[in-house]
């Protein structure tokens, strides 16, 4: 057991280092970096200056350690175009991405798991039927035209709440709806496949047979197994949220990590888009940790 | 999702299953009687043949600008139908935009999720099927792709790489390979073990012929079924890029993108949003459709 937890941390701490590489090169793929940061009308004089401003003449490897080397002590460097500290820039705006992220996921989990045991324990009911249509309709539903029909609908014509900005916590309402509705489907699917399984098994036979109550079968034992799966996907659809909110971000002018993600890669501001793609890659790498555990935590067939 | 499906067989039917049916006329049958398979293919084929068709189709050139007749309403406020969907901001004739931008839509999602249908099941069958190390670089690729935030990774590359339909199939092809790969992995470890690849080893068949010619052909169905899924995912991130601005450029009639260039509209000219939005959320539904009806049919034991 201890040799498989050791391999499993060795995997993470080489696809840590491999994410952290992949975001460090992917906006040097474009070739020469400091002729693209300099200009079209820029002369070889000027590209040499900005390759030396930004360090960009070193060899590759040496601009790697010395970022990764700064990157470990908590310095990201410097944007190209604010001029701020990136981690300052991060730090402002990760607070209204996590809030984002986190009331999605709370609002699609709260709606999804009830209706997919629900849909479970009536298979092939029209209750059933209906859970199944929802989701084949969310899947489809383009995120960034749901936000614009929501703001059309409640921003404009029944004036209820405000469309863009990221003021006040109303401000939240429609983009928290957007990306729930984008989360549900998934979620509510593996908990209805979950628990037609568990209901189905021999552990659950055996709990009706002792006589045990139908709602505690349900709960202790039922969805208890039924919600590894989607705790596992909680994991992964909120590294998910944290990154690819960049498009509700951006329907709803809020002022995420996102958008400023989006808006540094526009204007190729290498320092500020490497850096949060390394820190969105650790998210997502911790958070499927942290989901291993909880399942484990959940499992009583798994033990650690 | 289909009733047909669960019905007792009648005493009518009983001859002919004494007669044994071969499991692909039992195929036929199941999907001949699949109405979500039917409505989804039929949509997806009109689609295509839209698509295929479109110069014929289209009454004007999706280019062609009219500076006189900018943002005319569609038929149904103006009753004229020279222009049936309106125009746009360009005085373009918006049905004619929409059946071409049926063409980037098609060949962005056929072509992304062939590229990554390959990549993914090459991966996940060496992986599922020697195991050992190589199932171990296996899972450690998918772990580094998986933790990547793809939606931004996706944006730097076409910002690099330029919007062009081309490089928008490749670079979606490279980061939707993952599912293929989870999948045909675990399938080819549930198959190393069995009987008929056995015997094919020990008749003295090559490791290539065994993949090729035992393996390939028991995963088919299931890569199939995930390309569907996956088809439809990639035209959602493709419309979600061009309307972000960095996917298709324009003047091309990508619908991601009409709906970008009606934003600046759309409180007084919803229907622009609207009708573009509506157009890819069908073929997504279809696409879908199609898939969940195709998994239904292939591998009735694992529906749910």
């Amino acid at each position: 057991m201890l040799r498989f937890v050791l391999g499993r941390l060795l995997m993470l701490a080489l696809v840590a280092l491999t994410v952290s590489f992949i975001g460090f090169g992917l906006l040097r793929l474009s070739g020469d970096l400091a002729a693209v940061l300099a200009g079209e009308t820029a002369t070889t004089a000027d590209i040499a200056r900005v390759a030396k401003q930004y360090g960009l003449d070193q060899p590759l490897y040496v601009q790697y350690l010395d970022w990764a080397g700064k990157a470990l002590r908590g310095d990201l460097g410097t944007s190209l175009f604010t001029r701020e500290p990136v981690i300052d820039l991060i730090m402002a705006r990760i607070g209204v991405t996590i809030t984002l992220a986190f009331s999605a996921l709370a609002i699609s989990l709260i709606f999804a798991v009830p209706l997919g045991v629900v849909a479970a324990m009536r298979k092939n009911t029209w209750v059933d039927r209906a859970v199944l249509t929802f989701s084949v309709l969310g899947q489809a539903i383009p995120s960034f035209w749901l936000g614009l029909l929501l703001i059309y609908l409640f921003g404009v014509t029944l004036r209820w709440l405000p469309i863009s900005g990221s003021d006040t916590s109303a401000h939240f309402i429609l983009p928290t709806i957007t990306l729930a509705l984008a989360t549900m489907p998934a979620l509510m699917r593996l908990t209805r496949t979950g628990m037609i399984d568990a209901l189905a098994s021999d552990y659950i036979r055996t709990a009706w047979a002792k006589g045990l109550l139908p709602l505690p079968v349900l709960f202790k034992h039922a969805l208890r197994n039924a919600i590894l799966p989607v705790v596992s996907l909680s994991a992964v659809l909120l590294g998910f949220l944290l990154g690819g909110s960049v498009i509700v971000e951006s329907v709803f002018a809020l002022n995420g990590i996102g958008l400023l993600a989006f808006d540094s890669i526009k204007r190729i501001d290498f320092p500020v888009v490497q850096s949060i793609l390394v820190f969105l890659s650790f998210c997502y790498i911790f958070l499927t940790l942290l989901s291993d555990l909880i399942n484990a935590k959940l499992d009583p067939r798994i033990s650690l | 999702m289909s009733p047909a499906d669960a019905k007792p067989l009648g005493p009518q039917s009983m001859g002919a299953e004494l007669m044994a049916p071969s499991p692909r006329e039992e195929m036929r049958r199941r999907a001949k009687s699949h109405a979500g398979l039917i409505f989804g293919v039929a949509i997806v084929l009109l689609a295509v043949l839209v698509a295929i068709f479109a110069p014929v189709l289209a009454p004007y050139d999706p280019y062609d600008q009219d500076l006189a007749k900018r943002l005319v309403d569609p038929v149904w406020t103006t009753g004229d139908w020279s222009h049936v969907l309106g125009t746009d901001a360009l005085g373009r004739d918006y049905l004619s935009r929409l059946i071409f931008g049926s063409r980037i839509s098609l060949m962005v999602g056929f072509g992304a999720a062939l590229i990554a249908g390959t990549i993914g099941s090459v991966i996940g069958i060496l992986g599922g099927y020697f195991g050992g190390r190589v199932d171990s670089v296996v899972v450690y690729l998918i772990n580094v792709k998986l933790a990547l935030p793809g939606l931004l990774i996706a944006l730097s590359l076409v910002s690099i790489a330029g919007g062009s339909v081309g490089a928008l199939v490749l670079i979606l092809g490279f980061l939707t390979w993952d599912r293929y790969a989870v999948v045909t992995r675990s399938v080819a470890q549930q198959l190393r073990g069995s009987d008929f690849i056995t015997a094919a080893r020990a008749v003295g068949a090559s490791q290539t012929r065994i993949i090729l010619g035992e393996l390939l052909p028991n995963v088919m169905n299931q890569i199939i079924v995930i390309a569907s899924l996956e088809i439809a995912i990639v035209i959602l991130i493709e419309a979600a890029l061009s309307f972000l601005g960095l996917g298709v450029k324009p003047p091309e009639p990508s619908w991601g993108l009409m709906i970008s260039e009606a934003r600046s509209f759309m409180f007084f000219k919803p229907h622009m949003i609207a009708i573009p939005g509506f157009a890819i959320f069908l073929l997504v539904i279809a696409i879908n459709m199609a898939g969940d009806g195709l998994r239904d049919v292939t591998a009735p034991e694992g529906r749910n």
